[in-house]
């Protein structure tokens, strides 16, 4: 099981459902794709990010109509510095797809997808309590794993692993 | 992690009581903080409240070689260590594009379905205590010894075995193992038996659970519901059979499906579970392959001891993987697998380095969670103990 190289063009990935429909619905939001290692990765634009995920649930022949995971990650010190990370499954068509949105680190917050899938509440909550990204329209926006009174946001890279003295 | 509010039960605005159930509440499995709204007896409004146990896992593992998360992984469902030891070993393979031996695969899936079991035991006993039938539990926990039993055979550990590594398995399974195997496989049908003599046709148990918490598919999967959880609402998926990992194709079995949506079949599919677990155990004996348990890759694997005492490469790729770790080529991975909770996911990114850059897990128990909202509002507060139950939470994978 060698690895193949992926493949980064959005041509050769066309025939894959949840590229088709996202690029159905508005090319210009699709900023990349990438096929690694068995998995579609697709890059969206920060503003597109809910439309899209409600495009690909109600999408007619492979609906991704659950949300499997939101998670980030954080490439300091780079810019755009989180990627905010979606992970998509088609219950009917057994596909996956991973969604992908960058964000910068001096506005880190992008629109909540709680009305696509109530299931985001948690996923958004553990992200804006762990990397300090917010998600407008969220219901409930609040500290999930760390106390109320906490200072900083644990998983980001400047965070040391021991935590400040 | 919020802190409010404060006291143990105090009056709202609009005439309801807010409640605090947990976090020391014996039938939140854990250190689950329930926050009830009640009128009179009946659940208005229900919030869950998790954290107590956060240790910052994904934070750790990224200050580690990648070998060294595997110990990690245990800890955090700590009723499934061996699922949570193959998500994680299975991700860095995929990363790694390293090829499995057969019988580490096998053995794997021998493995993976006795933690099934071994978890399923913990959790019908448990589930049958919350709602007053105390000798299941005993029961339950009789078997469990002897799966426990087994796991230390292997590992030496009873719970927090570790005993998958990247690239295969970390020993060869000793003399006599498969025997003690095939002896408890053939023995624990009846058990299963045993358990529904007790609970399946009960009145008492069938009125704690029929038609309690509901459930139905459409909330189910908006909600993020998986493994038994989803399938007892009628959503027919299962990952080891939709999506087959670590050999599973080879394995015959059938997905306990319930459109019932209550507690109730909940309860049937995780029993039905624990039979074609069992089935798969005898499947796994029966077919095991002989061959190496570790794949042929001197700079991901550590040598066998005997070697590193003749061959002077074999000593240098171990001292170099124990001081260095290894690169993984960049990348991103996720890997899910059917725990015996449901979804299991690890997503894991290389930045090409020895060091994971990120490592997140996608808790079933925490996507599982998010619907017992849904189950309890509008019902009774006895019947939130069966909800609880019946989604089956281990606080340490939600967490983390």
């Amino acid at each position: 099981m060698p690895l193949i190289p992926a493949i980064t063009d959005i041509e050769a990935l066309k025939s894959h459902p949840a590229l088709a429909s996202l690029l159905g619905w508005n090319a210009r939001m699709v900023q990349a794709a990438k096929f690694d290692r068995d998995e579609l990765t697709i890059w969206v634009e920060k503003d597109g990010i809910r439309e899209a995920c409600a495009i690909l649930r109600d999408a007619g022949d492979c609906p991704f109509n659950y949300l499997c995971d939101v998670t980030c990650v954080d490439w300091y010190p780079s810019e755009p510095r989180f990627e905010v990370v979606y992970h998509l499954l088609s219950i009917p068509g057994k596909e996956r797809v991973r969604l992908k949105t960058r964000l910068d680190g001096s506005s880190a917050a992008l629109e909540s997808v709680t009305s696509v899938w109530p299931a985001a509440n948690f996923y958004e909550r553990e992200v804006f309590d762990l990397f300090g990204v917010r998600f407008t329209g969220h219901p409930y926006l609040q500290r999930l794993m760390m106390p109320d009174d906490w200072e900083g946001h644990p998983l980001r890279k400047d965070y040391p692993v021991e935590g400040y003295r | 992690m919020p802190q409010l509010p404060v006291s143990f039960a105090e009056p709202s605005q609009d005439g309801t009581l807010i409640l605090n159930m947990g976090p020391q509440h014996p039938s939140t499995h854990g250190v689950l903080r329930v926050v009830l709204e009640i009128e009179g007896e009946t659940i208005v409004r229900l919030r869950p409240e998790i954290g107590y146990l956060h240790t910052g896992i994904e934070k750790t593992c990224e200050a580690k070689f990648y070998q060294q998360v595997v110990p990690l992984t245990d800890r955090i469902d700590y009723l499934a260590p061996m699922t949570n030891n193959l998500c994680y070993c299975l991700a860095v393979e995929k990363l790694l594009g390293l090829e499995i031996p057969a019988k580490a695969q096998w053995m794997r899936v021998l493995m993976n379905e006795l933690t099934r079991i071994n978890s399923h035991l913990v959790w019908l006993g448990t589930h049958a205590m919350d709602l007053g039938a105390v000798t299941v539990f005993l029961y339950c926990f009789r078997e469990r010894e002897d799966v426990l039993r087994l796991f230390e055979m292997v590992s030496g550990q009873r719970m927090m075995s570790s005993y998958f590594r990247i690239g295969g398995l970390a020993l060869e399974p000793p003399l006599g193992f498969f025997e003690r195997v095939k002896k408890f496989a053939d023995r624990f049908s009846g058990k299963v038996d045993e358990y529904e003599g007790l609970l399946t046709g009960n009145p008492i148990f069938m009125m704690r659970t029929k038609g309690i918490a509901y459930l139905s598919m459409e909330d189910a999967i908006a909600l993020g519901a998986t493994g038994p959880t989803l399938r007892g609402s009628g959503v027919d998926i299962d990952l080891r059979r939709d999506a087959p990992y670590s050999g599973y194709e080879h394995f015959k079995f059938n997905v306990p499906v319930r459109s019932e949506g209550d507690v109730f079949a909940r309860y049937l599919c995780r029993v039905q579970e624990l039979r074609e677990s069992i089935g798969m155990v005898q499947q796994a004996l029966a077919g095991m392959p002989e061959g190496p348990i570790k794949a042929d890759a001197p700079k991901v694997v550590l040598p066998d001891r005997e070697k590193m005492k003749t061959q002077m490469e074999a000593l240098i790729y171990h001292f170099k993987i124990i001081t260095e770790g290894f690169a993984v080529p960049a990348g991103e991975v996720y890997q899910a697998i059917e725990s015996p909770r449901g979804e299991m996911g690890y997503y894991v990114v290389s930045d090409g380095t020895a060091k994971p850059y990120r490592v997140h897990m996608r808790a079933p128990s925490y996507a599982n969670l998010q619907t017992l909202a849904k189950m309890c509002e509008g019902q009774l507060i006895a019947d939130v103990v069966a909800a609880i139950g019946s989604i089956d939470v281990i606080l340490g994978d939600i967490d983390r």
